[in-house]
Formats: structure tokens, C-alpha cells, sequence
């Protein structure tokens, strides 16, 4: 398999899926010329023209819900908001339209809606272009949520995401975006390949005695702490959850039962996060299988802060992950 | 039938509708709220007059009308008020979420201004299709001063996309006149910040406003983009069920109920010929029987199994 980046990985995705299917199109702001704020469609205007990729106004929240009627029309629109921050600006169109059509109009109403945007910190963006704000979506039953760590899984899941006939919003980690990694090929024989189901967790790294979960960007950063906690004689197990919703609570207890141990890794500030969630859906069963409580390792309840000294305080990262991981297995003994 | 006839029928139909709904909320058989159209009627039949069967429209929280107008069956709409299975969205929706994709009909909407960006996108797809097809947004004066009228508007504007922004100035939004928000007198002047016409018309005169409706619906096939029609009405009833209206006088209701446009319409089809009393009757008579068929529909059909909560939210899981 090739090896190419996270960013070059989501345009592959893009750029076969406008192939396969002429009902597929991308809107969003500078998305054309310009390529996207992070140069992720840089070059598809030149092979699909401004129609299929087209250059939106300032204005999330009609581009939002135009997405949605062009989808009840039969197209499979993908959008790209410039940061997930700006998500608040269409915040109606996704909770109040595409999450209540099919569960209140039926099978008539199928809304086969994209919505691509960059999460996270770690590039002193500032309060308004840093934020992880998965949670608020995960909250709402009828959208679906992929936070892929590698480029092998942005690639196949945001084709899935794409060929999905309900909502999903597809979170792009921005310091994931240079990462290299192997991706699935095309297959003009099998457009199929290279395709993964939605709400599958995957086990980034096997191990016995502490369970490690994350998405997102937080993965890489737990990968190297296991790697570090190697040195130690310590054996973690890191989970990527990669779909947020649904989720895949089955390979995460499976995981829990093993370690008995478990620590859960979020970006976003700690309260109302994921992880909460997480780690109820732990506790509630499989209590007994727990040799610690459940701990998480999150952001701080404040804004992201713009200066480098503070958002590196703000983002968890390998060494406090290290240092819990640490604690909570001297505790456990 | 003339179709003058069909049309006073339709508007009959939806009012006595209405005030058979309202009855039925204010005796405790039907849970929840609605938001009556009384008064309103000429525009949801005169729109609907000037559609073609492969238009799209969406709708609001005051909805019944236009639903029934696009040809919603009766029965399936009291079943849904009735949040019974055999409802439109199976009792899931209630008054202000039914639907029927087959007659275009994409739902009304519980969010004012909700449904303008989702009416433009329809206008988008329908452009790219090159179908000779437009997508119908009705909004109330309220709707206007959503931030999404700006945008869908401006966009529509932008791509030429065959959409008919249809503005029912019902002259209050709840309790608020319109002229304590708007900060123009018509909202259809607001069009020409989007390079595109915008016209205001008696929206208590149907055949006004399917002749603006007809106009904006060719000026739109033959690919010269959207139209904003204002159609200038009063809403006769309260707000939703429970509005006293204290916000306004009985001489000002009594006033507007001379324009009523239902008995205009029936005085000028008498006065030409087109009807009389003993037809009027007769009509009024078989769209009062139709309601209390839907009617008993609604309360012989069995209530959705509380087990299927939680189906039909993805298309992995029908109900």
C-alpha cells in the first residue's frame, strides 16, 4: 500500500467518490481555487469544475441547509465548514432539519448530507478556530460522527461517509494533516475496496495492562505514550473509538476486560465531553472488571487560549498521559 | 368544476379544518399545540393553483393549509394530530412536522425560517437538473428577520436558483405587528437587495396570488432565478392554540374579518354566476362530512406501539 498523507488521504477519498458518482458534490467557502483553508480539495475545481466544487458566500447556516434540501432532491452534498468552531453558525440546519427528517417523515425523507470540518488545537488558533466540539453532535440522536486518527481510516470512512444515506459529520483533525500513513487503493474492479463500516472502534496497538482510548488527534499522542510506557515493561492498549456515533461499546469493553484499567484521553475540555460518556458506559457494565475507577484525561473547562505557553498547558499530550497511566497502575497494585 | 369552485372549496376545507382542530385541542382530544391559518387560506390555494406536480414546497409551523392545498389527505393529517400511527410521520411529528415527498410536499417546519435554507438547496439541485421544476419556500413577515432569509436569498440570487420565496404577511409575528419589527414597510422591497423581483400582492385575493405565483413560476423556468412574493394577509386566529390576543382590539378584528378571504371570494363567484347559495351550501355540506370521515379515522386508528420508540432513526433501522 502507498504511503501518503492524512490530507492527501481525505482529497483521494473526494476525488473517487466525484468519479463514481455524479450525484456527489462538494460546497463550501474557498473550496474551489483556493483548495480549503487547508488545502484539502486543493485541485478537484480543475477535474470536476466550480459546479461539483463549488465556492459558497460567508453564510454556514443556508450552506447547511441547502446541503440538506440538494440531498432530499438525491444528491449527496459534502460540505466543508473552514473550522468546526464555525459550526455554531448552522447549528439549526444540523440539530432541528437533517437529524429529525427520517426519524419523523420516514424512509421518504433520506438525507445522504457531509459535513467535513477541522477540529482541534496545537496551532495557537485561539478560542474561536481551536475548539473539539464532537460532543454537542454526539448528543444528537440522528447524526452520525467519525473522528478518524489515520489516513487509512479518513480515506475509507469518509467514503463510507459519503455512500451513507443519513447525516455524518466528518471531524479532520488539523494536526493530523501531514501525518503519512498507508491508504487503501481504488479499484476501478471493486468499488467497494478500501470501504469500512461506520461505529467499528479499532485497536490501535494491542496490550494487557491498561486500556488507552482516544480519537481523534489524541490517538497519536496515546500510540507514543504506550510506546514510552514500552520502556517500562508496561503494556497498553490503545483504542481508537474513530466512529463517535454510533459507538462501538462491544471492542471497547472487550478491551476493559482484558486491562481491567482504563484511561480515556479527550482534547476538548473535560465537562460534558465524550469521555464522560465513555466512561458511564464502562462502569454501567462492567464494574466488576475494574481494578481502578475510570480516569480522564482532558482539557481544562476554559477557552482555548491563543498563546503557545497555554495551549501546550491546555492539550493533553504523550508525557501526562505517561504520568497517569503511571499512577493508576501503581494505585491498581 | 370551475376551478374557481375548486379553489373556494379547498379554502373552505382548510378553514373549517382548522376550526374543527381548535376544537378539538380546546376539548383536551388532541394533545400539544397548532397554529391555525384562519384567514390565511387564499394563499396557500393560490400558490398551490399555479404549481405543477414536480414542484417542490416547504412549509412552516402554520402548515395545515398548505398541506391541504398541495392535496394532503385529511385523514392522515387528523390521525397525525391525533398522534396516532396512521398519522403522516406516525405520530411523531405533530401539527408542524407532516409530510408527503410524493405530492413535493416536504413538511412544514418547527423552526421560523427553518426551512429557507433547505428550500434554496432544493432550488440548487433542481437548477443543476435543468427540470422544468421550482422550489416553493413559504415564510412568514417573522421568518424575514432570520439571519438565513439574508443568506438563502443573497444565494439564491447569486445562482439564479429557481426558488419562490412566498412571504405570508399575516401582520403579526405571535404578538408582535409587523411594524415593530420589520424596518421596511414591505417585506417584497427587500428582494431588490438581491437583484432579483420582489412583488407585494392581496393575499386575501386568490386569484391575485396565483397570477403573482404563476408569473414568478415561468420567470424561474425559463432560468431567470427566484422571485420574492409577499402576500399581504391577516391571521384572523390566534397565534397558537391558548392566544387570548390581548395584543390587538376586537374593532381591529372585526375590521379585518371584512376582508375575509373566504367570503369575498364567495360573494364574487355568486355575484358572476359562478355559484349560488343552495351550491355553497351543498359544497360546505360535503367538505363537512370529508373532516368528520378524517375525524373518525383519527379516533378508530390505534396509537403507535411505545416498542418502536426508538426505531427509523437511521435507514439501517426502519421502523
Amino acid at each position: 500500500m502507498r504511503q501518503i498523507s492524512y490530507s492527501d488521504a481525505i482529497r483521494e477519498a473526494l476525488t473517487e467518490e466525484l468519479r463514481r458518482d455524479e450525484d456527489v458534490f462538494l460546497m463550501g467557502e474557498d473550496i474551489g481555487a483556493y483548495g480549503g483553508a487547508f488545502g484539502v480539495t486543493r485541485g478537484l475545481i480543475d477535474e470536476f469544475g466550480a459546479e461539483r466544487v463549488m465556492d459558497t458566500p460567508i453564510s454556514e447556516g443556508t450552506t447547511a441547509g441547502a446541503a440538506i434540501g440538494a440531498a432530499l432532491e438525491g444528491r449527496r452534498p459534502v460540505v466543508e465548514f473552514m473550522f468546526m468552531d464555525f459550526i455554531a453558525l448552522a447549528a439549526d440546519q444540523l440539530l432541528n432539519q437533517a437529524a429529525k427528517l427520517r426519524y419523523v417523515f420516514g424512509e421518504q425523507a433520506s438525507c445522504p448530507l457531509v459535513i467535513r470540518t477541522p477540529t482541534g488545537g496545537g496551532r495557537c488558533y485561539g478560542p474561536t478556530h481551536s475548539q473539539s466540539l464532537e460532543a454537542w453532535f454526539v448528543h444528537v440522536p440522528g447524526l452520525k460522527v467519525i473522528a478518524p486518527a489515520t489516513p487509512y481510516d479518513a480515506k475509507s470512512l469518509l467514503k463510507t461517509a459519503v455512500r451513507d444515506p443519513d447525516p455524518v459529520l466528518f471531524l479532520e483533525h488539523k494536526m493530523l494533516y501531514k501525518q503519512q500513513g498507508q491508504v487503501a487503493d481504488d479499484d476501478e474492479h471493486d468499488d467497494c475496496r478500501g470501504i469500512l463500516p461506520l461505529g467499528e472502534a479499532r485497536i490501535a496497538r494491542e496490550g494487557q495492562d491498561i486500556t488507552i482510548v482516544a480519537w481523534s488527534g489524541m490517538t497519536r499522542e496515546a500510540e507514543k505514550a504506550a510506546e514510552e510506557l514500552e520502556k517500562s515493561d508496561v503494556e497498553a492498549e490503545v483504542v481508537d473509538m474513530r466512529t463517535l456515533s454510533p459507538m462501538d461499546t462491544e471492542t471497547l469493553l472487550a478491551s476493559v476486560r482484558k486491562t481491567g484499567c482504563v484511561l480515556i484521553v479527550q482534547e476538548a475540555p473535560r465537562t460534558g465531553g465524550v469521555g464522560g460518556e465513555i466512561s458511564a458506559r464502562i462502569s454501567e457494565n462492567i464494574y466488576e472488571y475494574l481494578d481502578a475507577p475510570v480516569r480522564r484525561l482532558a482539557s481544562p473547562d476554559v477557552p482555548f487560549p491563543a498563546s503557545p505557553v497555554l495551549e501546550e498547558r491546555m492539550i493533553p499530550d504523550k508525557n501526562r498521559i505517561v504520568e497517569v497511566a503511571v499512577e493508576m497502575l501503581e494505585e491498581g497494585i | 368544476m370551475d376551478e374557481n369552485v375548486e379553489y373556494y372549496r379547498q379554502m373552505l376545507l382548510i378553514r373549517l379544518f382548522e376550526q374543527r382542530v381548535e376544537q378539538l385541542f380546546t376539548e383536551g382530544v388532541i394533545r400539544g399545540t397548532m397554529h391555525p391559518c384562519t384567514g390565511q387560506e387564499a394563499v396557500a390555494v393560490g400558490v398551490m393553483a399555479a404549481l405543477s406536480p414536480s414542484d417542490y414546497i416547504t412549509s412552516t409551523h402554520r402548515g395545515h393549509g398548505h398541506f391541504l392545498a398541495r392535496g394532503g389527505d385529511p385523514r392522515l393529517m387528523m390521525a397525525e394530530l391525533f398522534g396516532k400511527k396512521t398519522g403522516y410521520s406516525g405520530g411523531r411529528g405533530g401539527s408542524q412536522l407532516m409530510g408527503d415527498y410524493s405530492l413535493g410536499f416536504l413538511g412544514g417546519n418547527g423552526i421560523t425560517g427553518g426551512s429557507i435554507p433547505v428550500a434554496t438547496g432544493v432550488g440548487l439541485s433542481l437548477k443543476r437538473r435543468q427540470q422544468d421544476a421550482v422550489a416553493v419556500c413559504f415564510f412568514g413577515d417573522g421568518a424575514s428577520n432570520q439571519g438565513t432569509f439574508h443568506e438563502s436569498l443573497n444565494m439564491a440570487g447569486l445562482w439564479d436558483l429557481p426558488v419562490l420565496y412566498v412571504c405570508e404577511n399575516n401582520a403579526y409575528a405571535m404578538s408582535t405587528p409587523v411594524h415593530q419589527a420589520l424596518s421596511i414597510e414591505n417585506v417584497a422591497d427587500r428582494a431588490g437587495a438581491y437583484g432579483f423581483p420582489g412583488v407585494s400582492v392581496d393575499g386575501n385575493d386568490v386569484s391575485a396570488v396565483r397570477k403573482a405565483v404563476v408569473e414568478a413560476r415561468a420567470r424561474a423556468c425559463r432560468g431567470k432565478g427566484p422571485s420574492l412574493i409577499e402576500c399581504k394577509t391577516y391571521r384572523l386566529s390566534g397565534h397558537s392554540r391558548g392566544d387570548q390576543r390581548r395584543y390587538r382590539s376586537a374593532e381591529e378584528e372585526q375590521k379585518a374579518w371584512q376582508q375575509d378571504p373566504i367570503r369575498r371570494f364567495r360573494e364574487k363567484l355568486e355575484s358572476e354566476g359562478f355559484m349560488d347559495p343552495d351550491g355553497t351550501d351543498q359544497l360546505q355540506h360535503e367538505v363537512q362530512q370529508q373532516l368528520e370521515q378524517a375525524e373518525q379515522f383519527a379516533r378508530e386508528s390505534s396509537f403507535p406501539d411505545p416498542d418502536d420508540l426508538e426505531k427509523g432513526l437511521y435507514a439501517t433501522d426502519q421502523l
